[in-house]
Parts: structure tokens; C-alpha cells; sequence
């Protein structure tokens, strides 16, 4: 039996019920009990700052005074109506960056109104529920073609729907979800969430999803604009950076993002592997994801290390704070330079950094690190050939997500601005939707 | 520190708190836990005349309302007087009493409003060695249909008949627990002292409803499908019991008489509060029911601490101490000028006071871009509300203008001398400055 100790790169590190208890829910839900208490911490404000906050500009006063006064359901609606992902929001969104960090009990006391977990309470209560809370409008005769059936994708798609289009979302991988399902942590998603949610939002109908769908082999925009009324882009961040150390393609080197996905598909966590020894590079929620995964599977020690100091690392320092109760080291000011190994990772060298006149430069001394397994989380980067143009490396969009062909929108990562949350895709996707349905309509 | 020991219509008991007249005070078993615990005195609950025991419902008698994490505000019940043999509870209360000689024994009473009935008891009562009856005028529910409880505190001349009566045939103190279910308490109290009453309690219970299930469509507490109205106490009934023990403490025909107060106390600074406004001591019931007997021992230093802070030896030396500050509206400082003042380092942003006074006030608080609250001088009345809605303690205070500034909303200087409504010149009886 392995175990954390055992050298290489080996599944079963950990027995199932630890790794059962290591993948549960990071934050229980509340009960109905818990979410009563926490709702009434909520002052009501006027104008409330946690709703400038959040990207989607969900009414939070109302429905945590819709749980307050015992209607889940209506506190739900309220949420979902500017946020049909609200459910997943809930789990993933950095709220201690966002509603959380702008409550003004987080002001007075240091402790703000659970808004992430009541609203997990709230969507929760009306998933449970048979059917779909929303109704169609009635028929356009509209057809619009969705390339991406990720969060942005999805939220275009279901007030498309909502407003009476026929949406047919075409998608590359096997499965619908973009990275709810794919790209974040399992403890985040448990219990296959990111799917069921989907099949939720797709009670609304008037929704078609074909798989196995990618631009540039199967479809093109000019032969989905040909067969559609309008086309919106959610194709998301298909590529991801390099490191520029030697040694990069020594077997055990792999893509955070793969690690992730592969290990979200899973159906036996116990038999995936994980490095005894694992470094991951780089100082976002990937990152964190990878790592504090790769320490939840078994691996004996995991270390984040980031080329700048632990203020500037892109992962919230809620996640930091996670990583680092989870076991793992967060090594910061270090850049790789080479990987060594013969016929699989052995070690990592990396140099020191200093930030010298605002810029980041090496400062010639060297440490090396054990490694049996390295993930690279440096960033993803837009891979796409796409007619439209592109600046700064994504789609360029102004206002609610035109890029610069009639007829074409885009949203969520591949599109300029934004911030790379799944929030604020969902909000990008339901704006181009209101967009494309006034375009459309428009004269009516 | 200081001495709680307190003597009231010559009972003296180690402190002010009494338990009430009520389900904690049924027996012996309970009344005896409540003086290991530190009580001073307790008033068993309610005998009634000899003969068969009374019958209570077998289904719920309490409702409640809740307010946040389910904390109680208040209860009401529907539980009648005792429902145990007569004797028995005298047997207990002549044992209790005589372990206990230093705390304070009154026995409530409540039997029909004949002659005979209460010269059938008293001298029952009498034996038992207690210090004293309590009258139970007050009693909203129940017994009030058989022509007692609040039927009788209803009607001054029933009052001032039965007290004479107890005056009669028993030797000891008798107090009047009188009931809120009436439009002017001065009357029935007036009506106890005219009748000899040594003191008055109050409050009873305030007839209520406290909640209707909305599935079953029936006043709860629910028994097989319906409900009744119930008597209301605990803390939300303490703005109104402490009105109406200030009303009697300040009445010139019943200044000075004792008062024990009833009505919410569930901290010492509920008790300080009702013995400013004139009472003596107070009773205590729905605080018991709800956390235990272990609260008077909070009671007890809280009480003693605030005392000591503030140089009082003995409980006497408040006593009635808020009742020359409580007058009627017309005598109230019209030249008195105050506006709100928010405190910005303070202040959490949540605009509470905004949403108030903009819709429901003066429109005198403005609100920036940034979310910085201030008050318009020129348009504040001083009402409160924004104090009273801030989540902040002590973030909005009320700041007295000083004579001579001019008060920007009406452009008057504020005066230094006293005036009130009766000298106003638009009243039209208005009586000539002296």
C-alpha cells in the first residue's frame, strides 16, 4: 500500500474514507436554524454596498430578508434572476473579495454577513424543488447560435431562452460546464453540482446542446452567423503559458488545469495519482486548487511558488489562508530555471527574486526543491482563431460584449475586460443576452 | 458594596427580586429551588376557594414570539390559577416559610367576589405564617369568564369591595395586582387604596393573541384546532407595565403608595429601571421561565455594581428617584433645541439613517457618492429616529443647541429660558406668561 511517503508518483496514498472526508464540502451548508441566525446579522442597508460589489448586482438586502422571514424560494428567485449560476456562485465565488469584503459588518466588526453561504442556502432550497422557477416568453422565431457552454455561455444562453429564442450551445468537450465542471476544486463542487446545475438551468427549455462542437474543426463563426441569428462567443481560455525553464517537458511536468479537469472527471479519487513530492508554479486560484488538492489526495509535501511576494498572489488571501491550513508552503520570490531528472522529475531549481526599480529580476541565488510531480498554473492564455478582433490577447468587446462584427458577441474569459470569475462571466453572458434580444427585437 | 437588602410594606428580603405569581411559584419543589438559588421572596401562585381543583387544558399553553436566533420577547399563556388541592399548597407554603424566614412569602388569591369566600380563606392563609396576600385582579384569561381575575380588576368598586374585605379578616399586608386590560390604571389603583390596600402590583398579563397558524388558520397556543386569547408578558410588555407604574407613582391621589413592579424584568437594569419610576421592588416570571432561576444571581451584581457606581448604599436611595422627571407632554422644554450629529470615523456606511429619514422623516440627512452620511441642520427636527435605527452605538447622538445660537431650520435663537405649550402663543388657551 502507498503511502505519502512513498517516492514517485502513485495513487492510493491516502485510504478512501480519508480521501472521502478530504473531498467533502469545504463549508458545510447551513441549516434552516443556522441561516435564520446569520440572516439576521444583515443591517438592510441603503443602497447596500455588498450589491456594488457583486458583479451581477444580486438585490442581497432582499433576499436575506427573504430567508429572514422564512421564504428560501422567493430569496432564491431574487438571486436568480440576476444570476442563474447563483447555486455555483455561491461555492466558488472569492466573496471575501467581493459582497463580503463591501459589508459594513465586515466595517464595524471584522465579520461580515455570511452572504456566500445564505445564498447557497437559498439556491439550494429551490433546486431541491421539482421544476424550473422561470418561464419562456413567447416564441421569436429567433436562432442564436452560443459557442461555449461554460458559465458565461450558459447564463447568455438561459435569458436568450428566457426571452423566447431558440439557443443552441455548441460545446468542444464531451461535457457542458466550462470550468464549474472542469477547472475548480472538487471540495467546491461536491456531489457533481456543476452538472446538476446545469441540467437545472436547462429546465427553462428552448435550449440545445451539442458537444464535441470546436471552433475552428467542426464549426466556424461565418457558418454559424450564416445559420444564425445572432452568435455569441464564450470559448473561454484554451491555451496555457509556458515556463521558459529548462526541463519543461521531463515526464511529470503537467498543466494545472489538466490536473484539475482529470481529477473533477474522476470516478475514484483513490486511484488517481499524485506526486510525493509536488511543486506547482504560480500565485492564482489555480494554483491553490492544484496544490491544496494534490495535498488533500496524499502527497507528502506540497509547495506554491510564486515570483513575486505573497500581497501580489492573484489567489484571495481567503485562499491563501486555505492553502496554508491544508498543509501546503507557499514559497514566494522564486522563479524556476531548470528541472532536473532522468527519467521522470526530480528536482526544481529555482532562483531568487527581488523587485528592483518596479521590476522583477533574479538575484542569482539558487534553490532547489525535491519534486516528483510539477504543476504549472502560470496563466491560460486565448487560443482561437476567430474573425473579430482581438486585443491585448483576447476578443475585443465594448459595451455589453460586441466584438467588432455585427451579428457577433463574446463574453466570460476569451473577452477583454472582466476579471476572470466565474460571476462575472455569468453577468457578461446575461448582458450580451439582453443586448442581442434588443439588437434583434429592436423596432418592435 | 452595596446593601439590596429591601423592606417592602415592612417584609424585608434580601434583595428586591420576587418571583411573580405564576407557574415557577405552583409548589414547594420549585419555590425552594428559587431560594437556594437566591430569590427574595416569591408570591406562590394564585389558590383558589376550597373544593374541587381547578382544570386546565391538556394541549399547549404557551405561545410565544420570537425575535432574532429565537430569542424570547414575549409569552403569553392561557394557564389557569392553581390546579393543585388547597391544602396541600398551604401545608407547603407554612413549611417553606419556615425554612425560610428570611425571605418574602406572599400568597395570591383569587376566590368569587363574595363576602363569604374571602372569609372562608384568609384565615387559612393566615395560619400559614406568610407575610402577606397578593389579590389577583389581574388575570386576562380563563377565570376572568367566571366573574374573577380581570373581571374584578375591571371594575373600581369590585376592587375597593374585596380589598376591604381582606383588610377585614386578615391581619397582614395585602397588595392589589392589578390588570393592564383597562384604559386608565390610575382608577383601579385609586380604588385598591381606597379600599385599604397596603400596596399595588402590576402588571398582569396584557390580553393577546401571539400568533395565528397560517396553515390550520388558528390562534396559537393551538389546542385541536383552536385557540384563545392568552395573558402577554415578558420583555415586551416592560414599555408599557413601566408607563403605567409611573402613572400611579406620580398621580397625585396615590403618590408615594407602594408599588410593586411587574412586567419584563429579565435583567437588574430592567429592575433599576421600574424601582426609578416608584417601585419598591419588583416581580419577576417570564426571565424564570426562560433561562431558569440562576438569573437573579445576575440581577444581584448587576444590580449591586451599577449601585456602588453610582453611591446608592440602599435600594431606597432610588427608589422613585425618575418619578419628579416624568411629567405630561405639555410641560415639556420647547426651547429645548437639539440635532443629530453622525460621528464619522464611527459610522459603518450602512445607511440606515439615510433610508429613514429620507422616507420617513425630514429629509435631513444627506448621502454622498461615497457614502458619506451628514445631517442638514437646516432640516433636522431632532426626532431620534436615526439613533434609534443606527446599528452603531453612540455613532448619531442628539447634540443640545446652546441659547443664543440661532437654529438654522427656523432661523430662531434658541432661548435659555423654560417654556412650554400651556405659555405657547399658538395655543389658543394659552395662559399668560407669569
Amino acid at each position: 500500500m502507498p503511502t505519502s511517503l512513498t517516492p514517485g508518483i502513485a495513487p492510493g496514498r491516502l485510504p478512501a474514507d480519508q480521501v472521502a472526508a478530504n473531498f467533502a464540502d469545504l463549508q458545510p451548508p447551513l441549516d434552516g436554524h443556522e441561516a435564520a441566525v446569520a440572516a439576521d446579522r444583515c443591517y438592510f442597508c441603503h443602497d447596500a454596498p455588498c450589491v456594488t460589489a457583486c458583479p451581477t448586482s444580486i438585490d442581497i438586502p432582499m433576499f436575506i430578508r427573504q430567508i429572514a422571514t422564512g421564504t428560501p424560494e422567493a430569496a432564491a428567485k431574487t438571486i436568480l434572476e440576476q444570476n442563474i449560476l447563483g447555486g455555483m456562485c455561491a461555492r466558488v465565488c472569492p466573496t471575501e473579495d467581493l459582497c463580503e469584503q463591501a459589508c459594513v459588518r465586515e466595517t464595524a466588526e471584522g465579520k461580515p454577513v455570511e452572504i456566500g453561504r445564505l445564498q447557497r442556502f437559498a439556491t439550494d432550497t429551490i433546486m431541491a424543488k421539482q421544476g424550473h422557477p422561470f418561464t419562456r416568453a413567447a416564441p421569436t422565431g429567433k436562432r442564436i447560435a452560443v459557442v461555449g457552454a461554460g458559465p458565461a455561455g450558459l447564463s447568455c444562453a438561459h435569458r436568450l431562452a428566457m426571452l423566447g429564442h431558440d439557443v443552441t450551445i455548441y460545446e468542444g468537450r464531451a461535457k457542458p460546464g466550462g470550468l464549474n465542471e472542469f477547472g475548480i476544486a472538487a471540495y467546491k463542487s461536491t456531489n457533481d453540482f456543476a452538472a446538476r446545475e446545469v441540467d437545472w438551468l436547462l429546465g427553462i427549455g428552448g435550449i440545445r446542446i451539442e458537444v464535441g462542437q470546436t471552433l475552428g474543426r467542426e464549426i466556424s463563426v461565418e457558418g454559424l452567423k450564416a445559420d444564425h441569428d445572432a452568435v455569441f462567443l464564450a470559448i473561454g481560455l484554451g491555451g496555457v503559458n509556458a515556463l521558459s525553464a529548462v526541463g519543461e517537458d521531463i515526464q511529470g511536468v503537467a498543466d494545472a488545469v489538466d490536473f484539475i479537469g482529470v481529477l473533477r472527471q474522476a470516478d475514484d479519487l483513490t486511484e488517481l495519482p499524485v506526486g510525493r513530492n509536488v511543486v506547482v508554479i504560480g500565485g492564482g486560484m489555480t494554483a491553490v486548487d492544484a496544490a491544496v488538492q494534490s495535498k488533500l489526495l496524499g502527497a507528502d509535501s506540497v509547495t506554491i511558488a510564486y515570483r513575486r511576494g505573497q500581497d501580489q498572489m492573484s489567489a484571495s488571501r481567503y485562499e491563501q489562508i486555505l492553502a496554508q491550513s491544508k498543509g501546503v508552503r507557499i514559497l514566494t520570490n522564486v522563479q524556476p530555471v531548470s528541472i532536473h531528472g532522468a527519467d521522470a522529475v526530480s528536482e526544481i531549481v529555482f532562483e531568487q527574486t527581488a523587485t528592483v526599480d518596479g521590476k522583477l529580476t533574479g538575484t542569482g541565488e539558487q534553490i532547489t526543491l525535491p519534486a516528483d510531480q510539477i504543476f504549472k498554473a502560470i496563466g491560460q492564455t486565448f487560443i482561437g482563431d476567430v474573425p473579430v478582433a482581438v486585443e491585448h490577447g483576447k476578443i475585443a468587446v465594448t459595451g455589453p460584449g460586441r466584438t467588432s462584427v455585427a451579428g457577433v458577441w463574446a463574453g466570460g474569459d476569451c473577452a477583454s475586460g472582466g476579471d476572470d470569475l466565474t460571476v462575472t462571466a455569468v453577468a457578461e453572458g446575461r448582458d450580451a443576452a439582453l443586448d442581442i434580444h434588443a439588437t434583434l427585437m429592436g423596432g418592435n | 458594596m452595596a446593601d439590596l437588602t429591601t423592606t417592602f410594606l415592612g417584609i424585608t428580603s434580601p434583595n428586591p427580586f420576587w418571583l411573580a405569581s405564576a407557574p415557577p411559584t405552583d409548589k414547594e419543589y420549585n419555590v425552594r429551588r428559587a431560594f437556594e438559588a437566591g430569590w427574595g421572596g416569591v408570591v406562590w401562585k394564585t389558590l383558589g376557594s376550597e373544593g374541587p381543583p381547578i382544570v386546565n387544558v391538556n394541549g399547549p399553553r404557551y405561545g410565544v414570539v420570537y425575535g432574532a436566533d429565537r430569542r424570547v420577547l414575549g409569552i403569553n399563556n392561557i394557564e389557569l390559577i392553581t390546579d393543585r388541592d388547597l391544602y396541600t399548597n398551604l401545608e407547603e407554603i407554612t413549611r417553606v416559610k419556615k425554612d425560610y424566614p428570611d425571605r418574602a412569602m406572599i400568597v395570591s388569591l383569587m376566590v368569587p367576589c363574595e363576602e363569604e369566600a374571602w372569609k372562608a380563606i384568609l384565615p387559612l392563609v393566615e395560619e400559614t405564617g406568610a407575610d402577606g396576600i397578593e389579590l389577583n385582579f389581574g388575570c386576562p384569561h380563563g377565570m376572568a369568564e367566571r366573574g374573577m381575575g380581570s373581571a374584578v380588576g375591571q371594575v373600581p368598586e369590585y376592587i375597593t369591595m374585596v380589598t376591604a374585605w381582606c383588610k377585614q379578616y386578615y391581619s397582614k399586608p395585602v397588595i392589589v395586582k392589578l390588570t393592564p386590560n383597562i384604559t386608565d390604571i390610575r382608577n383601579p389603583a385609586r380604588a385598591a387604596f381606597k379600599g385599604n390596600a397596603d400596596a399595588v402590583s402590576l402588571i398582569n398579563t396584557i390580553n393577546s393573541i401571539t400568533s395565528v397558524n397560517l396553515d390550520a388558520m388558528s390562534p396559537e397556543p393551538m389546542i385541536d384546532g383552536k385557540g384563545t386569547h392568552g395573558g402577554y408578558c415578558g420583555p415586551a410588555v416592560k414599555p408599557i407595565a413601566m408607563n403605567m407604574v409611573a402613572e400611579i407613582a406620580r398621580d397625585p391621589e396615590t403618590r408615594g403608595k407602594p408599588i410593586s413592579g411587574i412586567g419584563g424584568v429579565t435583567t437588574w437594569r430592567d429592575a433599576a429601571e421600574f424601582m426609578a419610576l416608584g417601585a419598591g421592588n419588583v416581580q419577576v416570571c417570564t426571565a424564570a421561565m426562560t433561562y431558569g432561576f440562576r438569573i437573579v444571581q445576575e440581577m444581584i451584581s448587576g444590580l449591586s455594581d451599577w449601585m456602588d457606581q453610582k453611591g446608592y448604599q440602599r435600594t431606597s436611595d432610588f427608589i422613585g428617584k425618575a418619578v419628579p422627571n416624568v411629567t405630561d407632554w405639555q410641560y415639556l422644554n420647547l426651547n429645548y433645541v437639539a440635532k443629530a450629529k453622525i460621528d464619522q470615523d464611527a459610522c459603518i456606511k450602512c445607511g440606515r439613517c439615510y433610508a429613514a429619514c429620507e422616507d420617513t422623516s425630514h429629509q435631513a440627512i444627506s448621502m454622498s457618492a461615497d457614502r458619506v452620511f451628514t445631517v442638514m441642520d437646516d432640516e433636522c427636527v431632532a426626532c431620534n429616529l436615526c439613533v434609534d435605527v443606527c446599528p452603531v452605538q453612540d455613532c448619531i447622538t442628539m447634540v443640545p443647541m446652546q441659547p443664543g445660537q440661532v437654529d438654522p431650520r427656523t432661523g430662531k435663537v434658541v432661548q435659555k429660558e423654560y417654556a412650554n405649550w400651556t405659555t405657547h402663543p399658538n395655543n389658543p388657551g394659552a395662559v399668560a406668561a407669569e
